[in-house]
């Protein structure tokens, strides 16, 4: 099965990233060659097989609510691209 | 013997002694990479400034009689775990100049202990790549053969230790990011338990399977540094609350009373011969030192193991790189309204691989496709785990082959990522399971290194540590250093 333009075209959509037209035929062309190869899976039988997500058993991971210094807000804000009156700027998200 | 090649245990004897100071030891080093770091391409950021304050803050401590094993001993930080006021890349546009304000709990673990950070290693583009071709800045070498790869991600922490850029390095293994580059570049790389060493600082790249671990030039070496970064930390959730043991306790020259399995679906086809001859006298020496070696063990579900990765790998990776959008931090587009801001930056942010990964894991992840790719792959990886823990009913540890072949040319792979792939096919199954993986040297095929790959339970590392020990005291494979210098000379 070979992915279309369409399709890469709307997963660069769902993760918000631009592709170039280049970008658009090479990822099409290779994602759909390691997607092939990975149909491997499809031989192995996991109909009573739970999944895992984390090597380690982990349920629920909670400390005390205590309250402790956090970093400065200037410090936060030192790497922003755009900044104003403490706060992150951005464009306008609804027009 | 010049001072750039000592080990961790030989710097801290001659420190302790007053027969050299950390300010010597520091400026050796910094001079080796002054000499080697343009035909290796190794450091993104040389701390030269912060080095030498640290130094001379180490040689205080000695004086004063409160120093650890590591104390005034320069190391090189992968550029993917956070340094406090030194730009942290991941060798990435997005995050060229990205300046943390806070530590990494290795960083502040490696500073109460009195390190003297010498700078921060190249890598792979957000530790994506088996061969450090995919760092948006430049390519690093391999010492033994300047037009072959290091390895990846942590090429260039591996290559500085090899080379004496560095004593040691800390490096960051997802499916063999360590061990790899350990492998190609002759020196000892441990991933540990996930779990076992704090995360918290760590840029993520897959949650599940990232782990922290030493790079270093012998097994001691690898030891002292485990007894300062292992342990719990509350700042990382999945950081296992276990206890931390004396890591050089475990090292003693024999192997008497340990079985070891070889698992045979690591000797895949299309292994180079040298490689598989490697391995076979270096299982050989470990029967000689007093193991049992049962060559007849299987793990049946490993020619599973990297579709499974290559699933969730850039699954939990294209949910981790989410974050870089140009708001907070790191490269940010200009473009026409915020929507158009945000796709451009991580367009034009991201290298060809990360972009690679990051759709590919969009992919497995939407609607449709979740069940067949995401949800499959889990459950493999839940049969893949439990033939390890089968494994280790039977078996002390497991041998392996680190990689097929040595270090491959550095052009022969990047634009085929499933051969790219292809390299981290005896690595990444034990990022799937959780559990420790050592590498060692091996010995040379055609001029280049062979790893060893030593496998055990989670939270065996001392077991490991105990038979790399063994094998490094009977063979001394890991005292070969790559002739860089001498290539120098040729060149001249």
């Amino acid at each position: 099965m070979k992915l279309s333009r369409e399709e890469v075209l709307h997963i660069g959509t769902l993760c918000r990233m631009s592709l170039s037209e280049a970008e658009l035929e090479r990822f099409q062309e290779q994602i759909s060659n390691i997607l092939e190869n990975f149909d491997i899976l499809k031989e192995v039988d996991t109909d009573n097989v739970p999944p895992t997500a984390y090597p380690i058993h982990l349920q629920n991971v909670i400390r005390e609510d205590k309250a402790a210094p956090c970093l400065p807000q200037s410090d936060i804000l030192a790497n922003a691209p755009h900044q104003e009156d403490g706060y992150f700027r951005v464009k306008a998200v609804l027009d | 013997m010049n001072l750039y090649d000592l080990t961790i245990h030989q710097s801290h004897e001659l420190l302790k002694k007053g027969e050299v100071s950390s300010i010597e030891l520091t400026k050796a080093v910094l001079e080796r990479i002054s000499q080697v770091e343009e035909k290796l391409q190794a450091i993104v950021t040389v701390t030269e400034e912060l080095a030498l304050r640290q130094a001379e803050r180490a040689d205080e401590r000695i004086r004063s009689g409160d120093s650890t094993p590591l104390t005034g001993i320069p190391a090189l930080i992968k550029d993917n775990m956070c340094t406090k006021g030194i730009r942290t890349t991941c060798s990435s546009r997005m995050l060229e100049n990205f300046v943390p304000p806070y530590n990494a709990t290795v960083v502040e673990k490696l500073g109460d202990a009195g390190v003297v950070i010498v700078g921060k290693g190249n890598m792979d583009e957000f530790a994506m790549g088996s061969s450090n071709e995919h760092s948006a800045f430049f390519v690093t070498h391999n010492p033994w053969d300047l037009s072959s790869v290091p390895g990846g991600s942590s090429g260039g922490p591996a290559v500085a230790v090899a080379t004496g850029e560095a004593m040691y390095s800390l490096g960051s293994d997802t499916g063999g990011s360590i061990r790899l580059p350990a492998a190609f570049c002759n020196i000892v790389g441990l991933k540990p338990t996930y779990g076992r060493v704090s995360r918290y600082g760590l840029v993520a790249f897959a949650s599940s399977l990232d782990q922290i671990g030493p790079m270093t030039k012998d097994v001691t070496d690898s030891a002292l540094v485990m007894n300062i970064i292992a342990g719990y930390d509350p700042r990382d959730s999945t950081s296992v609350n276990y206890p931390v043991p004396d890591y050089t306790k475990a090292l003693i020259p024999d192997l008497k009373g340990l079985k070891l399995g070889i698992p045979r679906e690591y000797f895949v086809e299309g292994m180079q011969e040298g490689v598989e001859e490697a391995m076979r006298t270096a299982i050989s020496k470990l029967e000689e030192l007093g193991a049992t070696v049962d060559w007849e063990a299987t793990l049946p579900s490993t020619k599973y193991a990297l579709a499974a990765y290559y699933i969730i790998a850039p699954s939990e990776a294209m949910a981790n790189l989410a974050r870089y959008d140009g708001v907070k931090y790191g490269y940010s587009y200009d473009g026409e309204n915020m929507w158009d801001d945000m796709e451009k930056t991580r367009q034009f942010g991201f290298g060809p691989e990360v972009k690679r990964r990051i759709i590919l894991g969009t992919y497995a992840l939407s609607a449709g496709y979740y069940d067949a790719y995401y949800l499959k792959a889990q459950k493999v990886r839940t049969l893949i785990m439990q033939e390890f823990q089968q494994a280790f009913e039977q078996y002390d540890a497991l041998i392996t082959p680190t990689s097929p072949t040595v270090p491959f040319k550095i052009g022969q792979k990047v634009d085929d990522p499933l051969q790219m792939y292809l390299s981290d096919v005896c690595t990444l199954p034990i990022n799937i399971g959780g559990i420790p993986g050592l590498v060692v040297p091996a010995g040379f095929c055609d001029g280049l290194p062979v790893g060893m790959q030593i496998l055990g339970k989670p939270f065996s590392e001392e077991t490991l540590l105990r038979i790399g020990f063994a094998y490094e005291q009977a063979t001394g494979w890991v005292k070969q250093r790559p002739p860089i210098s001498e290539r120098e000379n040729d060149a001249s």
